[in-house]
C-alpha cells in the first residue's frame, strides 16, 4: 500500500488523475472501518486532510458551498440558521467523536442509502462539485445516487464541495433507530419546505437502493397547498391531505428486510414520519407567517 | 513509513508504519502506550479516544499517515495536559488545545508525561477514583478524554451536555450513573477552584 499525501487541492486531483484505484480519505470514519477489518486492502491511500480548502464553507446569497471535508460538527455549531435541515441531520450522526473527522464529502462517497446527510440535502436542494484534472462539474444531488453505495463520480474525480440551497422555510429531520447515539438509520425522513416556491420538498434514508425523494408525494402535497390557499391563509393541513402525503411517502419507498428492521416496518415508519415532518414544519411556517403579519 | 508526530507535547517518530496502520495501533504497539484501548476497531466505543490537534477522536478510525506534523494527546499526557490548563487560566486566555508553543513549555518540564509518572492525576482522573466510576477500567481512558474536553469547553454542563459528549463511549460495567457523578464532581470542584 502507498499513503499519498498531497498538500493541496491540485496535487489532489493530480494524484487521483496518476492512479484511479486510489481511496480518498478524509475524516476516514468509514476508510478505516473497512481497513481495519480487512474487507478493504487499497493499491493507495489519498489523504486529504492537508488540503484546507475542503474544510472552508461560503455563505453565498442563495447557496452554501460547504467544503467536503467539514465534520459535522461545524455544520452543527455554525450552519444551523442557513442549512436547519443538514444541521439537525448531522447531530444524529452516531457520535461526537465520529462526528468531529466525519463530512458530507465522505457521506457522498460512500453514498449508503443509510447516511444521514443524503435526505437533508435532496429536502433542500443541492449540487456536487467535483473536479479532475479534466474540469469540474457539478451534479444535481438528484442524479448523483446511482446504486447501492454507487455515485455518478469518475474514476478520477474527487468531491471538492456541496452547493446546498439556503433555507428559505422550515426544515425537519427525522431518524429511527434503537437510541439516540450511534445509530445506523432503519430509515429516515428530511422535509423542507421553500415558501419561495411554494414548494415542498422530501429526502427518504434507509428505505431504497440509493436515498430518493417523494415525488409524487411532492406533487400531490404542493397541489394540494396551492388549491386551498395555504401558503396565503396559513391554515392547519387537513388531515385528510397530510394523511394522503404520508401514504405517497410511504409508497415511495422500495425497502428491503434486514437486521435493522423489515420492509414493512420501513414503509409504515417512513410515513409517520412524513406526516410528523410535514406538521411540526408546517407549524413553524404558520408561526412565521403569523408573526410577520403581525408586525406589518 | 515514517510518521513525525507529537504525542503528549513531545516529539515522536514511529517506524516502519504500515500505511494501512490506524493511529491507535501506532499509539499501542508502536510507542508504547497502551492507555488507549482497543476494543472495538470501529468507532462504536470510544475506548480509544484521543485528542487530535485538541479535538476527541476514535483513534483507531484515524490513519497513521494522517497524523503526520500532528498533535495527539492520550490519557497518558491528560494531567500535565490539564494541569497546563489550570495554569494558564483555562480557555478564557487562549490557553487550551496543543500549540506548538505550549508543547515546548511541557518539554522543558521534568516529568514523564508518557507515563504518567510523577505527575498528578487531573481533576477528572481524581473525580472518576473519588465517585467509584471505575470498575474494570477498560472504558476509562476514552471516558476521562471526552469528559476531560468537554469539561474545557463547558465548564457547567447540564446532565443532558455529559450525556451527549460521553454518548460516543460505552461502558459495560457501571451502567453509567457513577461517570455522571464522576463528571459531575469534576465540574462543582472545577467551579470551586475559580
Ligand atoms: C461508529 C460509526 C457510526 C456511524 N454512524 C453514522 C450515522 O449515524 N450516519 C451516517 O450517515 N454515517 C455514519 N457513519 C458513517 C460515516 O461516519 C459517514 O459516512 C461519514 O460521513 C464519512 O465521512 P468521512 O470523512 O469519515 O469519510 P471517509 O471514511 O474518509 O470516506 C468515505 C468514502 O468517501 C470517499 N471520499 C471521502 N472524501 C472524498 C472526496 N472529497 N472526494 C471523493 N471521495 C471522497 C472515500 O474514498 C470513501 O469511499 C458511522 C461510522 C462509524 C464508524
Ligand atoms: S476501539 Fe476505537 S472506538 Fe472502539
Ligand atoms: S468500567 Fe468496565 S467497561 Fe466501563
Amino acid at each position: 500500500m502507498d499513503f499519498l499525501r498531497p498538500a493541496s487541492w491540485e496535487e489532489a486531483l493530480a494524484a487521483k488523475a496518476e492512479h484511479p484505484t486510489a481511496v480518498p480519505i478524509a475524516g476516514g470514519t468509514d476508510v478505516m472501518v473497512e481497513i481495519n477489518f480487512d474487507h478493504r486492502r487499497p493499491e493507495y491511500l489519498l489523504d486529504l486532510n492537508r488540503v484546507g480548502d475542503l474544510y472552508e464553507w461560503e455563505v453565498g446569497e442563495e447557496s452554501v458551498r460547504l467544503g467536503a471535508s467539514v465534520p459535522y460538527t461545524q455544520i452543527m455549531e455554525h450552519l444551523r440558521t442557513e442549512l436547519p435541515g443538514l444541521a439537525l441531520a448531522s447531530h444524529t450522526v452516531a457520535s461526537p467523536q465520529i462526528r468531529n473527522r466525519g463530512g458530507v464529502g465522505g457521506n457522498l462517497g460512500t453514498a449508503s442509502p443509510a447516511g444521514d446527510a443524503h435526505p437533508a440535502l435532496l429536502a433542500a436542494g443541492a449540487e456536487v462539485e467535483v473536479e479532475s484534472v479534466r474540469g469540474s462539474r457539478r451534479i444535481p444531488i438528484d442524479e448523483f445516487y446511482t446504486g447501492v453505495k454507487r455515485n455518478a463520480l469518475a474514476p478520477d474525480e474527487l468531491i471538492r464541495a456541496v452547493h446546498i440551497n439556503k433555507a428559505d422555510g422550515p426544515q425537519q429531520y427525522s431518524k429511527v433507530g434503537t437510541r439516540n447515539a450511534m445509530v445506523i438509520a432503519v430509515c429516515a425522513f428530511g422535509l423542507a419546505l421553500h415558501p419561495g416556491t411554494r414548494t415542498v420538498r422530501t429526502g427518504i434514508g434507509s428505505a431504497a437502493p440509493t436515498p430518493i425523494r417523494a415525488k409524487a408525494a411532492e406533487e400531490f402535497l404542493n397541489a394540494a397547498l396551492e388549491e386551498g390557499g395555504f401558503w396565503d391563509n396559513g391554515k392547519i393541513i387537513t388531515p385528510s391531505v397530510a394523511k394522503q402525503f404520508a401514504e405517497l411517502c410511504s409508497g415511495a419507498c422500495n425497502p428491503i428486510d434486514d437486521v435493522r428492521g423489515t420492509a414493512s416496518y420501513r414503509r409504515h415508519a417512513v410515513g409517520v414520519m412524513a406526516r410528523r415532518t410535514l406538521t411540526w414544519t408546517w407549524e413553524s411556517y404558520r408561526g412565521t407567517a403569523a408573526r410577520t403579519e403581525g408586525v406589518a | 513509513m515514517r510518521v513525525n508526530f507529537t504525542v503528549n507535547g513531545r516529539p515522536q517518530e514511529a517506524d516502519d508504519v504500515w500505511e494501512g496502520e490506524s493511529l491507535l495501533y501506532v499509539l499501542r504497539e508502536r510507542l508504547g502506550l497502551p492507555g488507549s484501548k482497543n476494543a472495538c476497531e470501529q468507532g462504536e466505543c470510544g475506548s480509544c479516544t484521543v485528542r487530535l490537534d485538541g479535538v476527541p477522536v476514535c483513534a483507531c478510525l484515524v490513519a497513521a499517515g494522517q497524523v503526520e506534523g500532528r498533535e495527539v494527546v492520550t490519557v497518558e499526557g491528560l494531567a500535565d495536559y490539564a494541569k497546563q490548563r489550570a495554569e494558564h487560566g483555562g480557555c478564557a486566555s487562549g490557553a487550551c488545545g496543543t500549540s506548538v508553543d505550549e508543547a515546548q513549555r511541557w518539554q522543558a518540564r521534568g516529568q514523564d508525561s508518557q507515563t504518567g509518572e510523577g505527575t498528578e492525576l487531573s481533576p477528572i482522573q481524581q473525580a472518576f477514583i473519588d465517585a467509584g466510576a471505575v470498575q474494570c477500567g477498560f472504558c476509562t481512558p476514552g471516558l476521562l478524554v471526552a469528559a476531560d474536553e468537554m469539561l474545557e469547553r463547558n465548564p457547567n454542563p447540564s446532565d443532558a451536555d455529559i450525556r451527549e459528549a460521553l454518548s460516543g463511549n460505552l461502558c459495560r460495567c457501571t451502567g453509567y450513573e457513577k461517570i455522571m457523578d464522576a463528571v459531575r464532581l469534576a465540574a462543582a470542584r472545577q467551579g470551586e477552584a475559580v
